[in-house]
């Protein structure tokens, strides 16, 4: 068990919670710097998974049988601890999805009965793409207009900008709390209160914000705060919204089926109550529970813990990478989390993706689906690391020397 | 020389190298001495789709042989392109449509390129054989 410490000085037993870390890639030990993308996975995790298809693996809500009522009694606890975590009101205003670019579609799509062609609705240049593209399409159903906040040469939101995007024509505003493709931490509170000052409501992509700090959703008055497990050390196809009662409750269901109903006749279904509303079908139950495990896990490394921890990489990689010749770092906000976007002299990002996945070391080349952001720098893509609190100075050092020899070879 | 042979030799020129990373050494080597696509024909039809880097691929024909030329903004890329040109270029259509192309499994690249990048790949042969379909139609 690990109790709350310093990182540093435990950061082997860390390492061993994670098996894949032991992985070899072309030879090479793997140096996984694409946490960003998706964070690997500690035992407790894995375990859990197995455990459950081993011991536990019914359906949830219905069966009256003891496999069917425990495993309904550990989903239902997960969204307790899920609730206790963002600190929402009741566990009934968290919703489990597939992950974040499914519950953002949840909410985009509920939105189609709120909007219409005078209506405007406000999204940031720093998004991603699942940040992006369900608006669009809300847009095309409804007519209403979307307009952007825009961003500053280091990558911050240009808040003053966004107050005269403003208007009692706003209906919704969508930003993520950090962006995936630059790491700049974003002003949300001070979005959300300018916005509630027009009546808009607010939906929070904090997918790269979750694995990384405390997030209080009441503190923060959020209207909608969507997330993935496997940022956070869960597993893939889990999804987290919270949604205030409220707007969940006025909000339609997304998919018809089984366990989301009160009654049904081929007259009429009434539908049940939140949370599963929101949930039809059997959801991933095994996902799901896992994903407590993982919440529980960072949470006994602590997020103070991982905060400063990972901070102590981004400011050592930092200082490093500006140290090879060419260097340019896309994101110069004080107020980042550890992700670093940068390019070296002219080469293309691809070319060193492409020569350091042969040294063993993965990080992601491109545009991160974040296309205006690469628009707005006029650059095809970057080469973007991304820290996790279980990777090491030496892995950076490891990652220094590939990129000089990635580098001269490319020149 | 015949695409058959022409295979063969960029399969031994590989053969001397032990590790991937001389092979890309060599990838960029070659990636230097594309026949580069005038600017002209640097259009969006000409783009191949998939690729992480951009590419564009062109093709002419001379006396009954097809001519390509190629650009990329990714230098590997390039020297990738240069091979499929090297073994294509100067060939006839009906050479170039019914060729089978192996030597990229057997220099281990295929196995070597993530699946999108050898999704980007088998556009770039596509579009040689497309062309090449396209002129033996003109003739």
């Amino acid at each position: 068990m690990i109790f709350k410490m310093n990182i540093l000085n435990n950061i082997e037993s860390i390492r061993k919670e994670f098996p894949i870390l032991n992985t070899t890639v072309n030879g090479n030990k793997l140096i996984y710097l694409d946490n960003a993308a998706t964070s690997q996975t500690p035992n407790c995790v894995i375990e859990s998974i197995s455990s459950y298809y081993k011991n536990l693996n019914s359906n949830i809500h219905r069966g009256v049988h003891t496999l069917s009522q425990i495993a309904t009694e550990k989903y239902e606890d997960t969204r307790k601890k899920f609730s206790n975590h963002f600190n929402a009101r009741s566990s009934s205003e968290i919703i489990f999805t597939s992950g974040t670019t499914h519950s953002i579609n949840l909410v985009s799509s509920g939105f189609t009965n709120f909007l219409d062609d005078k209506d405007e609705i406000i999204v940031s240049q720093l998004e991603h793409h699942s940040n992006i593209v369900p608006w669009q399409m809300l847009c095309e159903k409804t007519g209403a207009k979307m307009k952007v906040i825009p961003m500053n040469d280091k990558g911050e939101l240009d808040l003053n900008a966004f107050s005269n995007l403003l208007s009692d024509k706003t209906k919704i505003v969508f930003v993520n709390h950090v962006s995936n493709a630059l790491g700049t931490v974003n002003n949300i509170q001070e979005i959300i209160e300018k916005s509630h000052q027009v009546g808009a409501a607010v939906l929070i992509d904090g997918a790269q914000a979750v694995p990384h700090f405390k997030v209080d959703v009441r503190k923060l008055d959020v209207d909608f705060y969507v997330c993935s497990a496997h940022k956070f050390c869960g597993p893939t196809g889990v999804g987290i919204l919270y949604g205030k009662k409220e707007w969940l409750e006025k909000l339609p269901a997304y998919q018809g089926g089984g366990e989301m109903i009160d009654e049904v006749t081929f007259e009429k279904t009434t539908y049940s109550e939140l949370p599963n509303k929101f949930e039809a079908g059997t959801p991933n139950i095994a996902g799901v529970i896992a994903s407590g495990i993982a919440l529980d896990y960072i949470n006994t490394i602590g997020l103070e813990n991982i905060k400063e921890y990972e901070d102590y990489l981004l400011n050592y990689a930092t200082e490093k990478l500006l140290e090879i010749d060419g260097m340019k770092i896309y994101g110069e906000s004080k107020n980042k989390t550890s992700v670093i976007s940068f390019n070296i002299g002219s080469i293309h990002p691809y070319d060193i993706g492409s020569l350091i996945d042969n040294l063993g070391i993965a990080v992601r080349t491109g545009h991160h689906c974040a296309q205006p952001i690469m628009d707005f720098f006029k650059i095809p893509g970057t080469i973007r690391i991304s820290f996790c609190f279980y990777n090491t100075t030496e892995e950076i050092d490891t990652l220094i020397n590939a990129l000089k020899k990635a580098s001269t070879m490319l020149s | 020389m015949k695409i058959k042979e022409i295979q063969d030799q960029i399969v031994e020129e590989f053969d001397i190298f032990d590790s991937w990373m001389d092979k890309y050494e060599y990838l960029i080597e070659l990636g230097k001495s594309v026949p580069v696509i005038d600017d002209i024909n640097k259009t969006d039809d000409n783009i191949i789709k998939g690729c992480q880097s951009k590419v564009w691929l062109h093709a002419q024909e001379n006396d009954g042989f097809v001519e390509f030329s190629a650009d990329s903004d990714a230098i590997i890329t390039k020297g990738i392109v240069s091979l499929l040109i090297r073994t294509f270029s100067n060939q006839r259509p009906d050479d170039i449509i019914n060729a089978s192309l192996d030597f990229i499994d057997k220099i281990g690249l295929r196995q070597h390129l993530s699946p999108n990048r050898a999704n980007g790949l088998n556009n770039m042969i596509k579009k040689i054989k497309f062309y090449a379909i396209a002129f033996s139609k003109t003739k």
